[in-house]
C-alpha cells in the first residue's frame, strides 16, 4: 500500500492515534491558557490599556506570556520536578530529596487511578459500562482498612491479605450488578450508579460506629491500620516523599490489564463478546458468564485501587474517602477514554491526570489561579480525544490510520 | 426534463495507490435497462457513488441529455433527476411509507406542519402510476422485504427521478420478490426510465437487461447481451472460465452423523416454525435443505447449532445428544456451523482476519496453552488458511470488516473446514457472493463431502441446491414436504415448496 512510501516524518504528521494524543493534550493546555487569561484581571486590564498608547500591547503580550507561564511552570514543577530545589539543595548541602517530592506525589496519586482505570477499560472493552468503580472502590477501601487495623499477623501475611481483602470486597459488589445484569438484564449503568450511594453512605455510617471507628474519636473516623500491614514508601528516611509499592502494583496491574486484553483467551472472549455479542453467541461463548466475570474483575480492581489509595497514603478512612464526583472511580472514566482503553496508553493517561491534579495544587498556591483549571484542562483533553476529526482539521493533518473513539458501550441485553 | 441520457466518460476514482475505477465508459440510453455486471470488490458500487455524487471522480465526466453535470452531493444527483436504492435501504422502520416517502420533501400546511393526506394522496398516484402496490399508512418495519424495496423505488420516483439506480436489488428477496421486482423494472422501463441494474447474478441479469457492461477490477472489460450465455458472461466477469456445474463422485453415503428426530422448535411468538420434523445426513452426503425464505430453515439451523430452544424433539450428533445444548456443546460435539447472517452470527468485524479464523477455537491446544494465547500459532495458521482458502486480505492483521462479503464468507468457510469436524451445517453460504467464489464454496462442500463429512445445506438458491445435493428436503411452514433425488424436474420440487405433496418420491 502507500503506506511503505510516505517517510517517517510524514507519518509523524498523519492523522496517526499517537500524534493525535498529544495534539488533543497541547489543545487542552491552548484551552487551560485561554481560561487563564480570560480570568485574570491583570492580564485583561493590560489589554484594555493597548488603546490608550500603542506601545502597550507589548506590555500586554508580556503580562500574557509571565500569568500562563507563571502558571504553567507552578503546574510543572509541582508535579514533576523543580530545578531550583535542587539547585538550592546543591548548593546549600541542604537536603536534595525534596527536589523529588512532585514526582512522588504525583505518583503517589497516579498509582490507585491507574488501578481503577484499567479495571473501566476491561469492562469498556466489552460493552459494559462500569460506573460503579468508585463504590467498589469504596468497599475495598473499607475491607482493606478493617482487615489492616483490627488483624495483627506478621507483614509478610498482613499486607498481602489486606489488598486481596480489597480486591476481594470489591469484586464482590461488583458482582451484584454483573449478577444482576445476567440474570435479570437490569441495566449496569443504573444498578451500579445507585449502589455507589449505597456504599457511600454505609462508609459514613460505619466511620460513625463499631468496631470501625477509631476508638475514643466522636468524629467520622477510621481505625489506623497497623503498619504491618500498610504498604512500604521507598524512601523510609525521606518523610516527604509519600510514593509507596503502590505504583509497582499499579505497573503490574498494567501489564495484567495488557496481557488479558491481548493475549489472553478469557479477554479473547472479552472482546469478542464486546464487539458482537450474536457472534459470540454462536461462537460457544456464554454472554451471561462473561458479564459475571467482567463485573468480577473490574470490581476487583477497582476494589484494589480502594484499598491501595488508603493503604499507601492516609492508612486510615475519612467521610471524604472517594466521596462524591471527586472520586478516582469517575475520572478513570474519563482516564480509559483518554488511553483508548489500551492499558498502557491508559497509564500515561492516568499519570497526567495525576500530575494535573497535583500540579494543580501547587499552582493554586503559588499563582492564585483555581484548581479547578487542572479539571477544565483533563476535560479539553478528553474532548479533543474524542473529536479527533476536529482535531485533524485544526492541524491540516492528513488523513492517516485515524480511529475514532469508539466505545462499545451500548448496553448489549442477555 | 424527461427521458434522459445519461453517459459516463473516462470516469477514474482512485483511493490512494488503488484505482477503484480506471478510465470507465458507460452510455444509458432513455428507457433501457443496462446492467452492470461484475463480482464483488470490482468497482460497481465506487461507480455508483461517484454517480451519485457521494465520491468525486479524479478525473472524467458525467453527462446528461449531452450536458457535462458536476454533483457535489447527493441533493444534486437527485435535483438532476438520478434516484438511487441502496443494497441496504435507507428507511427510517418506526415510521409510514408515506412518511419515509416524503421524508426531505415534505409537503406542508399552514404554520409548517406536515400534510399527510396530501401525502398519502402523493403515494396511490404513483403506486397507481407504476403498479407499485403499497400501502401508505402501514409501518415500515411490518412490512416485508420486498415491499421495503418497492417504498425505496416509489421514494426515487416521488422525487422526479428519471434514472434509477438498483444496488443490487435481489441480494434481500425470496424468489417471488425478485419476480415481481423484475416485473415493476419491465414496466418502468416501458414508461421510459432509465435503470441501471447492478448485480452479480447471472439469471437476473439475463432476465431482466436490455444491455449489459462487465466490469473488471474496475475497467470496463467487455459488453453483452441478455441473449449471450451465462458461461459467457461469467467467464468475463471473473476474467477465466468458470465451470458453473459441479463435478462431482456417485452418491455413497455411510452410517448417519446428524439425526433429527420429531423436532419441535417454536419463535419468538411461540409459534411452532419447525413442526415435527425428521432426517438424517450420512456421512459422505450432502443434504439440502430446500424452501422459500421464512419456512423455519432458520430456525432449524439455529436449534442444530444450540442458539435456540428446543421444544421437542431429539438432535444427535456423531452420537451425542444436542437438543437443547450449548453452542459450545454443539461445537464440540463434533459440529461446523456457517451461520446464514455472517456479520452478525460468524465473524467480529472489528476484529483480525487472524483471529477471526478461531474465533470458536482459541482455547484449542495449538492455539491457547495456560490462559494464554500463543499468537504466533493463530498468525501461522491464519497465513496457512488464507493461502488455502484463496482469501483476498492486505495481511491477517486487517479487520476482516474491511474485506470483500465474498471474503468475509471466505474466513467463515475456512474456519469452519479447517476445524475439520464430522458435521457441516451451511446456511444460505453463497448468498452475495460473486461468482468466482461461489464455484470455490461449492468446490469446498463437495470436497468435504467426498472425505466422508456429512453436510447440511439450507438454501433458498435452487441451482445451489440442484446442484450439491445428494438428496433434497423441501420445507414448507415448518415441516418436510418430501424428500426427493436431485434428478427430480424444478417443477416437483416448486411444488413442494408451495406445499403441494401429491406425488412425492423419495
Amino acid at each position: 500500500m502507500s503506506e511503505n512510501k510516505t517517510s517517517l516524518w510524514q507519518r509523524y504528521l498523519s492523522a496517526n492515534p499517537v500524534t493525535m494524543s498529544f495534539l488533543a493534550i497541547f489543545l487542552g493546555f491552548v484551552v487551560g491558557a485561554a481560561v487563564i487569561i480570560f480570568s485574570s484581571s491583570d492580564v485583561l486590564h493590560a489589554w484594555t490599556q493597548i488603546f490608550n498608547s500603542p506601545g502597550a500591547i507589548f506590555h500586554a503580550i508580556k503580562v500574557t506570556l509571565d500569568n500562563v507561564g507563571a502558571a504553567y511552570r507552578a503546574m510543572f514543577t509541582g508535579s514533576v520536578f523543580d530545578p531550583t530545589i535542587l539547585w538550592h539543595a546543591l548548593t546549600t548541602g541542604q537536603d536534595w530529596t525534596a527536589a523529588l517530592t512532585p514526582i512522588s506525589e504525583t505518583l503517589t496519586y497516579a498509582a490507585p487511578l491507574v488501578i481503577i482505570s484499567i479495571g473501566v477499560a476491561i469492562s469498556f472493552e466489552t460493552g459494559l459500562f462500569n460506573i460503579g468503580a468508585n463504590g467498589q472502590a469504596i468497599l475495598g477501601g473499607i475491607a482493606g482498612t478493617a482487615f489492616g487495623s483490627m488483624i495483627h499477623l506478621p507483614m509478610i501475611l498482613h499486607l498481602p491479605l489486606t489488598l486481596a481483602c480489597g480486591v476481594a470486597a470489591g469484586a464482590f459488589y461488583g458482582f451484584i450488578p454483573g449478577m444482576l445484569k445476567a440474570l435479570t438484564g437490569a441495566h449496569e449503568v443504573i444498578v451500579t450508579l445507585m449502589l455507589n450511594y449505597v456504599v457511600a453512605y454505609f462508609l459514613l455510617y460505619s466511620l460513625l460506629s463499631t468496631p470501625l471507628q477509631l476508638p475514643g474519636q466522636a468524629n467520622d473516623l477510621s481505625r489506623v491500620i497497623l503498619p504491618s500491614a500498610q504498604l512500604p514508601t521507598f524512601f523510609a528516611t525521606a518523610t516527604t516523599l509519600r510514593v509507596n509499592w503502590g505504583i509497582l502494583i499499579a505497573i503490574g496491574v498494567v501489564a495484567f490489564g495488557w496481557w488479558f486484553l491481548n493475549r489472553s483467551t478469557l479477554g479473547f472472549d472479552f472482546r469478542i463478546t464486546g464487539a458482537n455479542p450474536n457472534a459470540a453467541r454462536a461462537s460457544g461463548i456464554n454472554p451471561k458468564k462473561i458479564i459475571m466475570y467482567v463485573f468480577l474483575i473490574s470490581g476487583g480492581l477497582a476494589g484494589l485501587a480502594g484499598v491501595v489509595q488508603v493503604d499507601g497514603t492516609t492508612h486510615s478512612l475519612d467521610g471524604g474517602f472517594l466521596i462524591g464526583s471527586a472520586g478516582i472511580g469517575f475520572t478513570a472514566i474519563t482516564v480509559s477514554l483518554l488511553g483508548r482503553n489500551k492499558p498502557i496508553n491508559v497509564f500515561w493517561g492516568a499519570i497526567l491526570f495525576s500530575a494535573l491534579g497535583v500540579g494543580g495544587r501547587i499552582m493554586q498556591a503559588e499563582t492564585g489561579i483555581p484548581l479547578d483549571l487542572a479539571t477544565i484542562i483533563q476535560s479539553a483533553v478528553v474532548l479533543f480525544v474524542a473529536t479527533p476529526v476536529m482535531v485533524q482539521e485544526i492541524f491540516r493533518l492528513r488523513a492517516g490510520t485515524l480511529h475514532t473513539v469508539e466505545l462499545n458501550t451500548k448496553g448489549w441485553s442477555s | 426534463m424527461h427521458f434522459m441520457r445519461l453517459e459516463l466518460k473516462g470516469i477514474t476514482k482512485r483511493f490512494g495507490s488503488f484505482t477503484a475505477n480506471d478510465a470507465i465508459d458507460l452510455i444509458v440510453e432513455p428507457g433501457e435497462i443496462h446492467c452492470l455486471l461484475g463480482e464483488n470488490g470490482a468497482g460497481k458500487s465506487t461507480l455508483m457513488n461517484v454517480l451519485f455524487g457521494l465520491y468525486s471522480a479524479d478525473a472524467g465526466e458525467i453527462l446528461i441529455n449531452g450536458e457535462p453535470v458536476r454533483f457535489a452531493t447527493s441533493g444534486d444527483a437527485v435535483r438532476k433527476g438520478i434516484g438511487m436504492v441502496h443494497q441496504h435501504f435507507m428507511l427510517v422502520p418506526v415510521f409510514t411509507v408515506a412518511e419515509n416517502v416524503v421524508l426531505g420533501f415534505e409537503p406542508t400546511k399552514s404554520f409548517n406542519r406536515v400534510d399527510y393526506a396530501a401525502a398519502s394522496e402523493k403515494i396511490r398516484k404513483f403506486s397507481k402510476e407504476f403498479g407499485l402496490e403499497v400501502d401508505p399508512d402501514a409501518i415500515i418495519e411490518e412490512l416485508p422485504v420486498g415491499i421495503q424495496q418497492r417504498v425505496e423505488i416509489l421514494k426515487a420516483l416521488s422525487q422526479e427521478a428519471e434514472l434509477l439506480i438498483l444496488d443490487e436489488p435481489t441480494a434481500v428477496l425470496t424468489p417471488q420478490e425478485i419476480e415481481s421486482l423484475i416485473k415493476i423494472m419491465k414496466d418502468l422501463a416501458a414508461s421510459g426510465k432509465s435503470i441501471l441494474f447492478i448485480s452479480h447474478k447471472l439469471k437476473e441479469v439475463k432476465a431482466v437487461a436490455d444491455k449489459i457492461t462487465v466490469i473488471r477490477l474496475g475497467k470496463v472489460v467487455g459488453t453483452g447481451l441478455p441473449t449471450d450465455s451465462e458461461e459467457e458472461l461469467a467467464s468475463k466477469m471473473v476474467g477465466r472460465s468458470v465451470n458453473l456445474q459441479v463435478e462431482k463422485s456417485p452418491h455413497n453415503p455411510g452410517t448417519p452423523m446428524l439425526e433429527v428426530k420429531n423436532l419441535v422448535v417454536r419463535d419468538e411468538r411461540g409459534v411452532a416454525v419447525v413442526n415435527n420434523i425428521s432426517f438424517s445426513v450420512c456421512q459422505g452426503e450432502i443434504l439440502a435443505v430446500a424452501g422459500v425464505q421464512g419456512n423455519g430453515q432458520s430456525e432449524l439451523v439455529e436449534a442444530i447449532a444450540g442458539m435456540r430452544p428446543v421444544e421437542s424433539g431429539t438432535i444427535t450428533i456423531n452420537g451425542t445428544r444436542v437438543d437443547n445444548a450449548s453452542p459450545r456443546e454443539c461445537l464440540d460435539a463434533g459440529l461446523a456451523h456457517i451461520p446464514e447472517d455472517r456479520q452478525r452470527d460468524g465473524l467480529v468485524l472489528k476484529l483480525s482476519v487472524a483471529d477471526n479464523l478461531v474465533l470458536n477455537t482459541p482455547r484449542a491446544p495449538q492455539f491457547a496453552g495456560r490462559g494464554t494465547r500463543k499468537l504466533s500459532k493463530v498468525r501461522e495458521n491464519a497465513e496457512k488458511l488464507v493461502k488455502d482458502f484463496d482469501i483476498r486480505t492486505e495481511s491477517v492483521d486487517a479487520p476482516v470488516g474491511s474485506l470483500s462479503g465474498g471474503n468475509q464468507q471466505k474466513v467463515i468457510v475456512a474456519r469452519e473446514l479447517s476445524r475439520n469436524v464430522d458435521v457441516l451445517i451451511a446456511a444460505q453460504p453463497t448468498r452475495g457472493l460473486d461468482v468466482g467464489s461461489i464455484e470455490y464454496v461449492h468446490k469446498q462442500f463437495i470436497r468435504e463431502r467426498d472425505s466422508n463429512k456429512a453436510v447440511l445445506l439450507v438454501s433458498s438458491e435452487l441451482d445451489e441446491v440442484f446442484s450439491l445435493a445428494d438428496r433434497i428436503a423441501v420445507m414448507f411452514q415448518g415441516g418436510i414436504t418430501g424428500v426427493v433425488s436431485p434428478d427430480s424436474t424444478r417443477e416437483a420440487v416448486g411444488l413442494l415448496m408451495a406445499g403441494i405433496t401429491e406425488h412425492t418420491n423419495v
